[in-house]
């Protein structure tokens, strides 16, 4: 009698858990059903994605997501993030706890194929360099590293790629391993090793974090890897994968044409054609991705263009303020660049 | 020794060389009292020759470590300045940082605005808990604790009543989170683990294997496993679009990896009995479960507290594990409130805070613990 109870609670207690939501078709019309996304983001990292103090999601993979709402429903706050841990990351896209991932993963053949996802245009690119101290006034490049002793985390692709860089140039290192990141860059402002290797932007956090004095460390200009960043959907739904990619290049496209959240509203009506189309008064664009005309106008207004949110993230404006380097505009010599937004 | 006493210490790492020396109370006795301890001394801290070696050796390393702890403690540490440049001027403890991420680390991604209905929350369930250790309430008036205290702690934690916001549970975070799956876990996994312990010395066969295979294949497997099974394996045996939600997938886990442990404890406890205790029950024409109720499991939990009290312990830490699945429980947010670059260097300081919060409920569970032995054996004694 007690058993049977026991197992009736804990039936019932299971059914209340299990949401059966209307998916019945598309990822497209269930989440336009649900009136909110649900974006995958990372558990923490400064810059990409991160509670603030009060809890509220910011970063530069957070405001993919909010870009992605405001398109979809004209109010970027319509986002549940769901914090999402490396391992956890593409079951929970592949299961469809998640419309979309975005959260700093890195594109590469094996997970664009086999693991059945699709990547939106990249958003971040970022790749393994180098800090060291000015101290070291001879080392000018990571050729001049030969037989340094080199701080980096055990049992990454970062330790592999250390590896084949130095092997591939017939140097040879001395590697100190620490498991931890925070006691990694405490060795390194140490002195226990001539320079720390991780990405870039990784470096450029460590430096304003946890340096004594920033100004006394600089990045090598080396990048030993390739890492770019970019949202994913999963492989099925190729008008929810247009629109993620869309919302993505209308930011760039944006920041091309000098179009930002502060300015937007006075450059309504002008007589730029692209501009025009970018605020959706020329009708067209947002029939075709079956949102509403002024798509992009909300994405811009409500997350700004990929400039303001870059800086407002990761750049000039933020605590990691890294270079744009690679993630200028095309026309300012890095590599973001939209097709034309027509 | 009573040399060093009669004068009175004049500087920090003289005090705490003599704290932890017995003598110490006599600082404020008279003169005479002094022989007094020199005996004591002679007797407990230089009776022998390796008593002497290991009363110099721990003197020593008191003062090697004490002094400098007390100065990144405290007369170093920054307690309330919301600068972090502050903090490493200092040069101590940046207690600062807790300060000013507090809120986040006790409640998580809570809404920040709504932080007090958590805070209600925890302190009634907290009150709850502190009822039921009272031994006036070990009748029908637990139960009516309970039904209270439980929906009234979910209606401030979801809300969408009597207008309070909806706040869909992904969101609860912190110490609330912490406090509800540990909890739930060993509320729940205490009648299981009973039924699993009857169960593995049943005379019937059938769900004797079940309950051994149960908790044999469960005790094999890391709770690590179990959370990863529950998260990542699970999701995808199920139709797409259909999600169990997370909190109730770790929350199941917990339970049912604790149960295993717990039955074996209890197990433990139904051997100890006298087959006497058995047979007399039988004698007397008592029903299995009246039996069971009556005679066995009274004195058979009663022997088992100390490991029963010891697997609590280990389940409320072990619920910082579902670290790993994405939910933010204290641990978690202690770590994530370190995103922030500014604060990052500061990564000791946040760990002891959630330290101390664990210590706490870990000292609490093991005072009563024994408070509860030596009440319920009382008995016993002559």
């Amino acid at each position: 009698m007690k058993r049977t109870a026991f197992w009736a609670a804990l039936a019932i207690a299971c059914g209340i858990g299990v949401a059966m939501p209307a998916q019945a078709g598309t990822t497209f019309d269930a989440v336009k059903a649900r009136g909110i996304l649900n974006c995958g983001v990372h558990t923490g990292l400064a810059g990409f994605g991160a509670p603030d103090d009060k809890g509220e999601w910011a970063g530069l993979d957070v405001d993919v997501c909010r870009a992605v709402a405001a398109a979809m429903f004209g109010d970027a706050k319509k986002v549940k993030y769901v914090p999402l841990t490396t391992q956890q990351r593409f079951t929970a896209l592949q299961s469809g706890e998640i419309d979309m991932l975005s959260r700093n993963t890195t594109v590469t053949s094996q997970r664009d194929t086999e693991l059945g996802m699709n990547f939106g245009p990249f958003n971040f690119y970022d790749g393994q360099g180098f800090l060291i101290s000015k101290k070291l006034s001879k080392v000018k490049s990571a050729k001049d590293l030969k037989g340094a002793t080199i701080c980096v985390l055990p049992g990454t692709t970062t330790e592999l790629n250390l590896t084949d860089y130095f092997r591939a140039n017939k140097m040879n290192f001395k590697p100190v391993v620490i498991e931890k990141q925070d006691e990694l860059a405490a060795a390194f402002f140490a002195g226990r090793c001539d320079a720390i290797t991780s990405d870039s932007s990784q470096l450029a956090s460590i430096r304003s974090a946890q340096a004594p004095k920033p100004e006394d460390y600089t990045l090598l200009p080396d990048l030993i890897s390739k890492e770019p960043f970019a949202p994913a959907v999963r492989h099925g739904d190729d008008q929810w994968f247009d629109l993620v990619k869309w919302s993505v290049y209308a930011m760039f496209e944006a920041e091309e044409k000098g179009v930002g959240s502060a300015n937007i509203d006075s450059l309504k009506g002008g007589s730029d054609p692209t501009i025009k189309r970018l605020l959706g008064e020329t009708p067209g664009l947002g029939k075709a991705l079956g949102v509403n005309e002024d798509w992009a106008y909300q994405i811009v207004k409500q997350v700004g263009n990929y400039g303001e949110s870059f800086d407002r993230n990761v750049g000039a404006n933020s605590k990691l303020k890294l270079p744009r380097g690679l993630n200028s505009l095309w026309n300012q010599g890095g590599l973001m660049y939209s097709p034309p937004v027509r | 020794m009573s040399d060093n006493a009669s004068h009175a210490p004049k500087t920090a790492s003289e005090i705490a060389s003599h704290v932890e020396e017995p003598s110490q109370a006599e600082l404020h006795t008279h003169r005479r009292n002094a022989f007094a301890a020199l005996g004591w001394a002679r007797e407990n801290l230089f009776s022998s020759i390796p008593n002497t070696i290991l009363t110099i050796l721990s003197v020593t390393l008191l003062v090697w470590a004490v002094p400098p702890l007390l100065d990144w403690m405290l007369l170093k540490a920054t307690f309330l300045s919301e600068d972090p440049a502050a903090c490493r001027e200092a040069g101590g403890a940046c207690w600062s940082f807790v300060t000013v991420k507090h809120r986040f680390i006790l409640f998580g991604l809570y809404p920040y605005d709504e932080h007090w209905r958590p805070l209600l929350a925890m302190g009634l369930f907290i009150a709850a808990l502190a009822v039921s250790c009272d031994s006036r309430f070990w009748n029908k008036r637990i139960l009516y604790v309970w039904a209270l205290a439980l929906p009234l702690c979910g209606l401030l934690m979801w809300g969408g009543w009597f207008g309070l916001t909806f706040v869909p549970n992904d969101k609860w975070g912190g110490l609330p989170l912490t406090l509800i799956l540990a909890t739930l876990g060993i509320v729940l996994a205490f009648p299981l683990s009973v039924l699993l312990a009857l169960g593995r010395r049943s005379d019937m066969p059938a769900i004797r294997a079940i309950c051994v295979g149960y908790i044999e294949t469960v005790r094999g497997v890391p709770l690590v496993s179990v959370l990863f099974m529950a998260s990542i394996m699970f999701p995808l045996f199920l139709p797409e679009g259909v999600t169990i939600d997370k909190l109730l997938r770790a929350q199941l886990g917990i339970m049912l990896f604790t149960a295993a442990y717990l039955a074996e404890a209890v197990r433990g406890g139904l051997q100890a009995l006298p087959k006497g205790q058995y047979e007399a029950a039988d004698a007397l024409g008592l029903s299995y479960w009246q039996k069971t109720r009556l005679i066995i499991l009274p004195q058979a939990l009663r022997l088992v507290i100390p490991p029963i009290v010891n697997q609590f312990i280990s389940c409320f830490k072990d619920t910082s594990l579902v670290i790993i699945i994405g939910l933010y429980d204290l641990l978690t947010t202690a770590k994530t409130a370190l995103a922030d670059p500014s604060w990052r260097a500061f990564y000791v300081e946040s760990y002891v805070f959630a330290a101390l919060i664990y210590f706490l409920f870990c000292f609490f569970m093991s005072r009563y613990s024994q408070y509860l032995e030596r009440r319920l054996n009382a008995g016993l004694k002559r």
